[in-house]
């Protein structure tokens, strides 16, 4: 089942989205999120994955307000109307 | 504790509070924070820290003061620039509040100091500006028991939780490894306008506030992310990781990490996760 969801871009990914923090993506889980995302924006797998094609371990996902990694991970199945959240670490302090 | 009648009108307005009183004045006034890093987080964190009579704060860092510090650093003045900016900062701190014991820590923290210095404190906070320094604080808080309030900015973002060992998770709960050097942005290269960051410092004093109190709830658990563009705060959940490499019970992390500094001038210019 394909579900529209909203995709909240964090700041270090928005180059890749040509500026947008927020995007709409069609897809049944996670991974098929991040195939269609790479789909519209080149590049963003690459940016969210490592060389073994899992996610990428300073990089979290949030289904609505939820982390992937303590549901299905990249299985984790999405909902209409669900949002998901690219959350990566950072650093800045000074 | 006997309050002196300067104390009981300086800090009248939140001794009327619930939640403070007396009683909890007399905790703020006993309590000892340390704020590594006196920046975009470190400099308003500090501020209200002081103004609040906290009795003992330390304050980390080993960078001078410079110009365009002066843009979100609010702890420092024109005339401080070229000065060690933990002299700067506690000159202000004294001049706001000469109850406060300011402790400066002029040094950069590595694995073989930071145990002992946090030992003397109650609380940290984290207000660094790279990750070596966020995961070895972290590590040596867990290591040590220490509840630690972090948070990070970058652009127009900003995240804050408060990590209390033994008790909820921990920063690599979150995050369990930092990025490879040069993957993400870890400095101030990237831009930051001074307000987010003062949002995120100013949060960050609340957080140690409420743990001195014993008030409220604690960002532990939790993270807060504020988006400065949409004034918008989001929680997101932060279970604990019963793998974590460093705050599970089989940790994989028992000594002190110092990561390579892999936030350098020559990535200026590239600030995105690549």
């Amino acid at each position: 089942m394909m579900a529209k969801v909203k995709v909240r871009i964090p700041a270090p990914l928005q180059k890749v989205t040509q500026n947008k923090q927020e995007v709409v993506a069609e897809a049944g889980n996670i991974k098929e999120l991040i195939a269609d995302l790479d789909k519209q924006f080149s590049g963003m797998k690459d940016r969210l994955l490592d060389e073994s094609g899992k996610i990428r371990r300073f990089i979290n996902f949030y289904v609505n307000d939820e982390d992937i990694r303590f549901l299905k991970q990249d299985e984790t199945a999405l909902s209409e109307g669900d949002e998901v959240s690219i959350i990566p670490a950072i650093a800045g302090g000074k | 504790m006997a309050f002196t009648n300067e104390q009981i009108d300086r800090y009248s307005r939140q001794i009327i509070l619930p939640n403070v009183g007396g009683k909890g004045q007399e905790k703020i006034l006993k309590a000892k924070v340390l704020v590594i890093g006196t920046g975009g987080l470190g400099a308003p964190c500090n501020f209200y820290l002081a103004a609040a009579g906290v009795g003992t704060i330390g304050i980390v860092d080993s960078d001078n003061v410079e110009l365009n510090n002066l843009q979100r650093q609010i702890l420092h003045t024109t005339e401080s620039v070229g000065t060690p900016k933990v002299a700067s900062g506690k000159a202000r701190l004294k001049a706001l509040n000469p109850d406060v014991n300011v402790v400066t820590h002029h040094l950069r923290l590595d694995s073989s100091n930071i145990l002992d210095i946090i030992k003397e404190y109650d609380i940290v906070v984290d207000g660094s500006d790279n990750f070596p320094t966020r995961y070895l604080v972290n590590d040596a808080c867990v290591i040590a028991k220490k509840p630690l309030v972090h948070a990070g900015i970058f652009r127009y973002d900003g995240q804050i939780m408060t990590i209390v060992p033994g008790v909820g998770p921990c920063y690599r709960c979150l995050f369990p490894e930092p990025p490879p050097p040069g993957a993400v942005p870890s400095c101030q290269e990237g831009g930051i306008l001074g307000a987010v960051a003062g949002v995120l410092g100013v949060l960050q004093a609340n957080e140690v506030l409420k743990f001195i109190l014993g008030a409220g709830q604690l960002l532990a658990g939790r993270m807060l992310i504020f988006n400065a563009l949409d004034s918008t705060f989001r929680t997101v959940k932060v279970p604990k990781d019963k793998d974590c490499p460093v705050c599970s019970d089989h940790p994989t992390i028992t000594k002190l990490i110092d990561y390579q500094e892999f936030c350098s001038l020559k990535s200026k210019n590239d600030c995105s996760i690549k």
